[in-house]
């Protein structure tokens, strides 16, 4: 029978190759249910999940609570620009105080890198870390994998490259991890300042013109440039930015193949991405949200399994 | 574990076609009914009655959903084995249709009461009618009878029934199992 290998879902790293693949049935069946006329099933009706999001976020945050919903979960949304967090309470308070409402999951974004990871140590409930600072977006990297499934009708073999901000995105790092164990290969692309040093540790290749990794790849998943998280310039100027790194319909009909373009939002219209191609049918942008869905609730459903009354 | 015969090839075709004479005579020319049969047991039956209905009994355009029911459980989270889903295709609307629920065995009821739930996720039925090849009596947890039966059985729950289909065991055939 088929079991997750793991009590929570803080990374792509802690998962297997079985795991994803049950993660991918799982929410193939999820797919067909939110695409019927009464888009729910009661499964998870006596599960409450909060929902704990230290950072903002419009995307992820929607996505788990339409995918709760969807389940019959009873859910608590927690914002911390809203919480006594800025009273100097501590995360395992904070946390504490709501498992003792009586809560089975936590879903959390935190701004700091393994906030998921000690959480779990310290707590005895299910945790799905819905981005950590710079580190790991298990789910964005499951849904940006099954879209790519959906559309090539396989992950082995293909070559996907990640254009972009990569030194602060998480959904690079569990992209990275979640493709290659699907044996895809990864390039990475983007402003040397923007690369990490030792990317290379990874089994990524990285390049830095950007006609040549999109001539190279199958699929080129998009990122936005994290000025928020930028403590010094890291390029001169977005109009060079974009000159050097943004993909518009020039560059893509320059290639001899139709590659699929993805972003895992939000877009910054004309930097990193010109609206053309955004709104192009080369884009699975939109296929991405609606698999999130698909992909929370077999998350959610799979873990909810391991609770035990 | 011992096990007997309770329906050989021959006797499934004769209850085969019987039942489908039933469902005739209940809904002529199914132009307002839909068979719907429950993963994953279920759709061996639900087909060889559709294939029965169309090619023998010359109905036209029937329509068959399968439904996989996992989702409605009630005994999620309470087995020591998780529940693993199958597929559902059910690409029309049972909005105001007769719909004739079929599955292989009744037991308890419990996975009938999991489909009529279902169900509802596709419309609200006009009726629903269930459709068994076999009924174990005495055993029922809920209080759901089938309108259409191919054997009723008085089995002890120590016993099991086993349905075979030429599509998973090469032939057809029913049997009593007993935990000896």
């Amino acid at each position: 029978m088929k079991h997750l290998s793991v009590n929570h879902l803080l990374g792509i790293k802690y998962l297997n190759k079985n795991d994803i693949q049950l993660i991918f049935e799982t929410a193939d069946h999820f797919k067909e249910v939110i695409n019927r006329p009464i888009k729910k099933v009661p499964s998870l009706r006596d599960i409450t999940i909060a929902n704990l999001f230290f950072e903002n976020s419009t995307r992820t945050k929607l996505s788990f609570e339409i995918a709760e919903k969807r389940l019959s979960a009873d859910i608590l949304n927690f914002s911390a620009g809203q919480s006594s967090v800025k009273k100097g309470e501590t995360l395992i308070d904070t946390v504490n105080n709501i498992l003792s409402m009586k809560v089975d999951i936590i879903v959390m974004r935190h701004p700091n890198v393994g906030a998921g990871v000690f959480l779990s140590k310290h707590i005895d409930t299910k945790i799905i870390n819905a981005g950590d600072g710079t580190h790991e977006h298990p789910t964005q990297a499951l849904l940006d994998s099954y879209s790519i499934r959906e559309k090539l009708g396989t992950v082995k073999g293909k070559k996907v490259v990640i254009i972009g901000d990569i030194l602060h995105s998480r959904v690079a790092l569990s992209n990275i991890f979640a493709l290659q164990l699907q044996g895809a290969e990864v390039k990475v692309c983007g402003p040397t300042t923007l690369i990490p040093k030792h990317i290379a540790s990874l089994g990524v290749t990285v390049e830095t013109n950007l006609k040549k990794a999109l001539k190279w790849c199958d699929v080129a998943n998009v990122l936005r440039v994290q000025n928020e998280r930028m403590d010094v310039n890291y390029f001169p100027s977005t109009r060079e930015y974009t000159q050097l790194f943004g993909i518009n319909q020039q560059v893509l009909d320059s290639l001899d193949k139709e590659i699929v373009i993805m972003h895992p939002g939000p877009i910054n219209r004309g930097v990193e991405i010109t609206s053309d191609v955004a709104d192009s049918n080369q884009s699975i942008i939109l296929n991405q949200v609606e698999n999130g869905v698909a992909i929370r609730m077999a998350v959610i459903y799979l873990l909810a399994q391991q609770i035990k009354r | 574990m011992s096990s007997k015969i309770l329906l050989n090839s021959k006797e499934i075709e004769i209850i085969l076609h019987r039942l489908a004479c039933q469902l005739i005579e209940n809904h002529n020319d199914f132009s307002n009914t839909v068979l719907i049969g429950l993963q994953p047991r279920g759709t061996f039956l639900a087909n060889r009655l559709k294939e029965i209905l169309t090619e023998q009994y010359h109905i036209q355009d029937l329509k068959l959903g399968l439904l996989d029911i996992t989702f409605y459980r009630d005994d999620f989270r309470r087995r020591d084995e998780p529940l693993e889903a199958t597929n559902t295709t059910i690409d029309f609307l049972i909005e105001d249709k007769n719909v004739i629920l079929i599955d292989d065995v009744l037991f308890s009821g419990r996975s009938i009461r999991a489909g009529l739930s279902a169900i509802q996720d596709f419309g609200r039925p006009k009726l629903v009618e269930l459709l068994v090849l076999i009924d174990r009596r005495f055993s029922r947890h809920l209080p759901i009878q089938p309108n259409y039966k191919g054997r009723q059985v008085d089995a002890i729950n120590q016993e099991r029934v086993k349905v075979c289909w030429k599509e998973t065991h090469n032939k057809d055939a029913v049997y009593i199992e007993h935990n000896t």
